[in-house]
């Protein structure tokens, strides 16, 4: 073969890994509780480890009720001495450093990130850092506008936030919940998931540099017992909690009876909605987008894929064909589209559940890709010919599992959309301006979005309906979950 | 008969898929993150380098002008051991005899832009001879643009029985359609030039004349490029692409070679289903290629400009 006509074979992109030395993480990690770092009391840690290797990163202290009650004890005197004391404006500049700190740390913070919650580097450098940066820089602004952001409502600040975020979303829930309660003038005990408590901790270093008086944030690591002992703290004034259905209502029986302001953003079972007229090849992205964006650990994941049955064959075909280019690998390689499962737990939940699929006799598909040999990873997988009454067609999976129908009329695809115990989100698909705005009223969803999935903004109030919560997060609406109206 | 072509092309002017274009926005923006390096990297620069169609197309080129471009797409740069040559030269009609002989013995291939290149203002009669002139004086490859003024009022019938006609005095030589994206607009009707051409018999769908700004955006190579695979998955067949028009960077003509790879796979990857029309992308590649093997980058001076 001459030089001139040479062919190059197959063209394969080198590894490209995000460099780990420019990083600090300390080999143990205690709790973070009136501006000082504290030994938990039972003198327990529990590991932390990167799920895409299985390699301990960090040791993590435990906190029970003592240390919650030291936290919200902290978290009170700094509300009463000096949180709500302080002019607005003073506290906006508080929150404005923060928002400027994790700013100039953001590399750092989102390898962390992928460390730790096994999302890949792509998503949570052009994703989670950024919006969670955003989340303060936008709520910083609210901060000495309170009095115009209800008008003619006067408004005040509750006291003690009690807040449980989950392990999906790591700093970004950190963020969603914090920046709001500091702007309205609450101070915050934090309680960050057991398995993926790192961000949350170099938030609290990054706290700690930006001067923010001592309580106003504490953060207090540990499981669910942890989590317990702050909801049922006597002296906590509203708890905010993010994750489980099953758990929301365990909080929300806690709480009946006592004077606790509560929001919950729980699970979902978003139905994706694609119209014989929509844009294909842009709708199979977003498609791919709405569930297998950070490996499916979504609550508003669009897990239901509805598809008008004139276009079904091909949208499924080029979904097929599409999964084919995804790359699953290390989450660190800038390259990685598809990263590692969060933990060993919710790998197995999602291997039943995809073992259940195949048992209610679905198809099933999932792309030829090397797995890692260490670390928990589950490929892309499409399941066809589901029904309503399909169990992985009811139930969160929160994993990259997607379930597959036809439906024929507008109709037809509304009920069985709205036919869920949840309603957190929905996308719909197609060029007709009115037909976006019939559904977006008749679906019972809480989020709606149109030729697109899964965008978030801090200026875009996010929350749900039926089991999926109450309460809103994001913008002027996420504000109101924290002050009271007198 | 001539009517049941028409509705034919009506058929499947509608059956185009329309596009969204903020979702092609995101899906571009994507294979922009994707980081080449190392081995990678200066395997995707050679492959670059190979793709080329060197241009020159102006009023004022001469024959000297146009033999030293010859020379240098069969020299890139002989201080660099193992480089390939690029893919071909492009040029107008009257230099492609001079093209040719100049570039005897090699296997470098000589396109030529016709059809009343590049505004397409001419009778169909005047835009067949330019073709026939172009292809007897030897040009193994041909470019002709679209006539936009009727696609974009709607003469989609006489679109496609142009480029039918203009195949068919192609003879061996391939067609390459230029659909000239810049005047076409929107995505929507990018992608229904690019079926038109498609099914009327183009070897190979260009963006450009590169005498239009904007040229080869991402956005429109892409929408181009779905438009390829959806008709390979179709009937089997592969058509080329050809990006014209605004890639001077080593950056942006790997990241068109991410998209290639990842839309249609590797298969495109070579010469003889990719190019890029340019005249300026190969310089800065060489410069690439020297620093990943020096590891320091050269003066602009030492790269020629021929």
């Amino acid at each position: 073969m001459t030089k001139e006509n040479r062919q190059v074979d197959s063209w394969e992109y080198a590894p490209s890994l995000e460099s780990t030395n420019h990083i600090h993480i300390k080999k143990r990690y205690e709790l973070f509780i009136n501006g000082e770092w504290v030994k938990p009391s039972s003198g327990k840690y529990f590991e932390t480890i990167n799920p895409a290797n299985e390699e301990v990163i960090s040791e993590i202290a435990h906190g029970n009720e003592e240390d919650i009650d030291r936290a919200v004890k902290a978290a009170r005197k700094a509300y009463t001495e000096v949180w709500s004391v302080m002019p607005a404006a003073e506290r906006a500049k508080y929150i404005y450093r923060i928002a400027r700190l994790m700013h100039e740390q953001a590399r750092e913070l989102a390898v962390i990130e992928t460390l730790d919650a096994g999302k890949t580097i792509r998503e949570s450098r052009d994703i989670d850092v950024p919006l969670a940066c955003n989340h303060f820089f936008y709520y910083a602004g609210w901060a000495d506008k309170l009095a115009y952001a209800f008008p003619n409502r006067k408004v005040e600040s509750l006291g003690v936030a009690g807040q449980i975020i989950p392990w999906n979303f790591p700093l970004l829930m950190a963020a969603w919940k914090i920046a709001p309660a500091l702007a309205a003038g609450n101070t915050v005990v934090l309680k960050p998931a057991e398995t993926t408590p790192l961000t949350a901790l170099k938030l609290a270093e990054i706290i700690e540099a930006s001067g923010l008086p001592p309580g106003v944030v504490n953060i207090v690591t540990g499981y669910g017992d942890t989590g317990a002992a702050l909801v049922n703290h006597l002296d906590v004034d509203k708890i905010a909690f993010t994750g489980s259905t099953n758990v929301g209502k365990i909080i929300q029986k806690a709480l009946a009876g006592t004077s606790k302001k509560l929001t919950l953003e729980l699970g979902g079972k978003s139905a994706n909605i694609i119209f014989d007229d929509a844009p294909i090849d842009q709708a199979v992205e977003g498609i791919i987008n709405g569930i297998f964006f950070n490996q499916g650990h979504v609550c508003c994941a669009g897990s239901r894929l509805f598809v008008q049955e004139n276009v079904a064959e091909k949208v499924i075909s080029k979904l097929k064909e599409r999964l084919k280019s995804l790359y699953l690998g290390d989450p660190l390689d800038k390259n990685t589209d598809v990263g590692a499962i969060n933990s060993k737990n919710q790998l197995e939940t999602i291997e039943r559940y995809i073992q259940l699929g195949k048992n209610e006799g679905a198809e099933m598909y999932q792309p030829a890709c090397v797995l890692p040999k260490k670390g928990f990873f589950c490929p892309p997988t499409l399941f066809t010919n589901v029904a309503q009454s399909s169990v992985i067609a009811q139930e969160e999976i929160f994993g990259p599992v997607l379930t597959i129908q036809t439906f024929r009329t507008i109709d037809e695809v509304i009920q069985k959309a709205n036919n869920s115990p949840y309603g957190l989100a929905a996308g719909v698909w197609t060029e007709k301006g009115a037909r976006i705005f019939n559904m977006a009223n008749q679906l019972n969803a809480g989020v709606i979005w149109a030729n697109t999935y899964n965008k978030f903004d801090p200026t875009s109030p996010f929350g749900g309906y039926k089991e999926s919560g109450f309460g809103r997060e994001g913008g002027v609406h996420g504000l109101a979950a924290y002050v009271k109206f007198i | 008969m001539k009517k049941e072509l028409q509705q034919s092309i009506e058929e499947l002017i509608s059956a185009s898929p329309t596009i969204d274009k903020v979702g092609v926005e995101e899906r571009v923006a994507r294979f922009q993150t994707r980081s080449i390096k190392g081995d990678s990297k200066l395997q995707a620069l050679k492959m670059g380098l190979n793709m080329i169609d060197l241009t020159t197309l102006e009023g004022k080129d001469t024959p000297g002008k146009v033999q030293q471009m010859c020379y240098k797409a069969m020299h890139l740069h002989d201080e660099l051991a193992n480089l390939p040559t690029v893919a071909a030269v492009c040029v107008y009609p009257s230099m492609v005899k001079i093209a040719k002989s100049a570039l005897v013995n090699s296997s470098v291939k000589v396109a030529s832009v016709s059809t009343a290149f590049p505004s397409g203002q001419a009778p169909l009669s005047v835009k067949l001879a330019d073709t026939t002139f172009a292809v007897n004086e030897g040009a193994d490859e041909i470019d002709m643009v679209i006539s936009r003024g009727k696609f974009l009022a709607g003469e989609y019938d006489y679109v496609f029985d142009e480029i039918a006609a203009i195949k068919a005095a192609c003879g061996n030589a391939r067609l390459k359609v230029i659909l000239e994206t810049g005047e076409l607009l929107t995505l929507d009707n990018v992608r229904k030039a690019s079926d038109l051409a498609i099914y009327a018999g183009a070897d190979f769908i260009k963006t450009s004349t590169g005498k239009i700004q904007p040229a080869a955006t991402m956005q429109v190579t892409f929408t181009m490029l779905l438009a390829i695979k959806d008709y390979f998955d179709k009937t089997g067949k592969m058509i080329g692409m050809k990006p014209a028009g605004g890639i001077s960077t080593a950056k942006l003509a790997i990241h068109n070679l991410v998209m290639v790879k990842e839309v249609l796979g590797n298969e495109w990857l070579t010469n003889q289903w990719f190019r890029f029309g340019a005249s300026s992308l190969a310089n800065d590649i060489l410069m690439q290629i020297r620093k990943l093997e020096t590891g320091v980058y050269q003066s602009s001076d030492y790269f020629s400009i021929d």
